[in-house]
């Protein structure tokens, strides 16, 4: 009892300086901009709030960044299923094929939007090779627009989504499909009732950290997109506000705002979560 | 889905891993209703041939007919052999109803059938009131009874067993050997059980195949195994702990006069032997320390070790080659021992080559 209690004492220990890091980096300046956006230039303490769903201009930037950030999210996990699926069984192109989507992950969001910058600009390869090949007369437009900010989130996040399911897939005992087939289960219906169910939560909580990324999107909509009107997603209302307007107390609720929806659609998804099944994937007690 | 068979036939079936031999040349006959272990040590090959019976392996070579039909170009879904996995298998995310049901759900059975079926099946392992549980609610025991009546409620032709014991505790393994001699004696179906463990394949199965490095060393039955091991591979598998270099210094028909390790005695051949070099086998259980009759050997007790019903008696013979005894009486330690041993109990093998366990 006294050794468990000690060692128990020294984990504590153990987490103070997380815990600091946390207090100190998040928790305060969280609250601090939470109070400051209290306390607007003009109004009462629910200005900020008031006039964020008064304007157009602004409450508009909830619905332009979730049009971006669900269908890219919901494409990147729906994309990252099937092949990783596919490179499930350990081999030469499961190493290959992850280390060439680690690249993208280690590059950072603002190198992929300048190298897609001129890669579909009306120059790059994309349109040359499109119109080399007769498919297209003139050059499509795929930057400055939605489309440009919308490649640039697959490019970005899916790597990511990849890896995650990736290891959730192979987290599942390959005993199951197995038994799955000698029970007369073909390859569909060993996915559709083993594999499905078992990866359900692993998918929604990839959905949750891929939306939360896309959802704060910012170099590539100022880059890659039309930052004034189709791209003006809810970060750059907040960046206007705080370093344009020089109004920080705007700024944070629109940043406050911004958990909020992140938040709403996070515990949405995991509400869902809690209709599946979410212990261990193996076929057996540990 | 294959139906009632008469035989399933394994012809040269092979199996390689990369350059390594896992199966060669496998030639077996499974008759209808018949329980058949493969029995060797790990890596021997018995999992590797159970599944490409299963379809969860592809044959490098060979063949596999149920009856008149070849069944190895089968996927495993439209085999529908019944399997039981080593660690069980069972979805984690559904009931022990619906694991037990699966097979008949992916067969579109209509849902009173399953219902009765699966209730039936529940009966038979036992586990009625355990039907909603989840299988990680479930003791190891019954996680193994339900992956028992998973397979089997679906009626496979044939019942595939890989190591079903090996990761239950001593006790509990004793039980489920019983219940699925119980449940194959109720059913009557064709089973193929793989095991490591003798004792399973000699009290389970109405005929052993040993295998060895991929190869089958023989197949017979149990009794026939335990009593006439066809090698030394087999012998060593059926308890013949005593594996002696000795010389045959006459040979006379099937009886050989033995010398060497400071003792004489004679002994059965095996198979056709020549005076020389050979290798002989005996059971802990017919050296009988203190007996009198057959062969006599001298020797010092060094350990004894009581047994409930009788005691294990480690002896060394006069060159200081341990022999194994078991006794029924006991004796002391440092005391010297007049074994006796029945001739036809000693078993003489060709040496092997290379052959350094003396």
């Amino acid at each position: 009892m006294i050794a468990a209690e000690r060692r128990l004492d020294r984990t504590a220990v153990l987490a103070v300086p997380g815990v600091l890091l946390v207090l100190l980096l998040f928790i305060y300046p969280f609250l601090y901009g939470l109070v400051l956006s209290f306390e607007p230039k003009e109004g009462g303490g629910l200005g900020n709030y008031l006039r964020f769903f008064s304007e157009p201009f602004l409450y508009n930037t909830i619905a332009t960044t979730l049009s971006l950030a669900i269908p890219t999210t919901l494409m990147n996990v729906g994309l990252a299923l099937p092949i990783a699926f596919r490179m499930r069984r350990n081999s030469a192109w499961q190493r290959v094929l992850t280390t060439i989507l680690v690249l993208p992950i280690t590059l950072g969001t603002v190198l992929i939007a300048e190298g897609l910058l001129t890669y579909l600009g009306p120059q790059g390869w994309v349109n040359r090779l499109l119109i080399e090949s007769g498919l297209a007369a003139t050059p499509i437009r795929l930057t400055h627009n939605y489309w440009g900010v919308f490649l640039a989130l697959i490019i970005a996040e899916f790597p990511f989504a990849f890896l995650l399911i990736l290891s959730y897939i192979t987290g599942i005992d390959p005993a199951l499909p197995q038994a799955a087939a000698t029970l007369g289960a073909g390859p569909a219906r060993q996915f559709l009732h083993v594999y499905l169910p078992l990866l359900a939560p692993g998918l929604a909580i990839t959905f949750c950290l891929c939306f939360v990324q896309a959802f704060s999107v910012f170099p590539s909509a100022v880059l890659l997109g039309a930052p004034a009107g189709p791209t003006r997603v809810i970060s750059i209302a907040a960046y206007t506000a705080a370093f344009e307007e020089y109004d920080y107390s705007m700024a944070s609720a629109i940043a406050m705002i911004m958990g909020a929806v992140q938040l709403i659609i996070v515990v949405a998804v995991l509400g869902l979560r809690g209709a599946f099944y979410r212990g261990p994937a193996g076929g057996a007690k540990g | 889905m294959l139906e009632g068979f008469g035989e399933l036939r394994l012809e040269g079936v092979t199996r390689r891993f990369g350059a390594a031999v896992a199966l060669d040349r496998l030639d077996l006959t499974i008759r209808r209703g018949e329980f058949v272990a493969l029995l060797g040590p790990s890596g021997c090959g018995k999992s590797t041939a159970l599944n490409c019976i299963a379809g969860l392996l592809s044959l490098s070579g060979g063949a596999i007919w149920l009856d008149e039909k070849r069944i190895d170009v089968l996927r495993p879904e439209q085999r529908g052999f019944g399997m039981v996995f080593q660690n069980y298998a069972l979805f984690p995310h559904m009931s022990v109803r619906k694991n037990i049901g699966f097979g008949l759900a992916m067969r579109r059975a209509p849902k009173e059938e399953i219902r009765g079926k699966v209730d039936a099946a529940l009966d038979l392992v036992q586990l009625r009131t355990h039907a909603e549980k989840l299988p990680g609610q479930l003791s190891g025991g019954q996680q193994q009874r339900v992956a028992i009546a998973r397979a089997i409620v679906v009626e496979p032709p044939l019942v595939l067993m890989d190591e079903p014991l090996s990761n239950l505790d001593a006790k509990l393994r004793l039980e489920m050997r019983t219940d699925i001699k119980r449940i194959h004696r109720e059913l009557g179906r064709s089973t193929v059980y793989v095991t490591h463990d003798q004792d399973e394949a000699l009290s389970l199965a109405d005929r052993i195949v040993v295998l060895h490095e991929g190869k089958i060393q023989q197949i017979g039955s149990p009794e026939e195994l335990y009593a006439s091991p066809a090698n030394l591979e087999v012998a060593r598998f059926m308890g013949y702990r005593n594996i002696l270099d000795l010389d045959a210094e006459r040979v006379d028909g099937k009886r050989v006069a033995l010398y060497g390790a400071g003792i004489a005695l004679d002994g059965m051949a095996q198979h056709a032997i020549a005076r020389g070099p050979v290798t002989v086998a005996i059971r802990p259980d017919d050296v009988e320390p203190a007996g009198a009759g057959g062969n006599a050997i001298e020797a010092r007790v060094e350990i004894v070790e009581y047994c409930g019903r009788d005691w294990l008696v480690d002896l060394v013979l006069p060159d200081g080659r341990t022999i194994y005894a078991r006794s029924p009486r006991k004796v002391s330690p440092g005391a010297s021992a007049h074994c006796a041993v029945a001739p036809d109990r000693v078993l003489v093998f060709p040496r092997e080559s290379g052959n350094d366990r003396g």
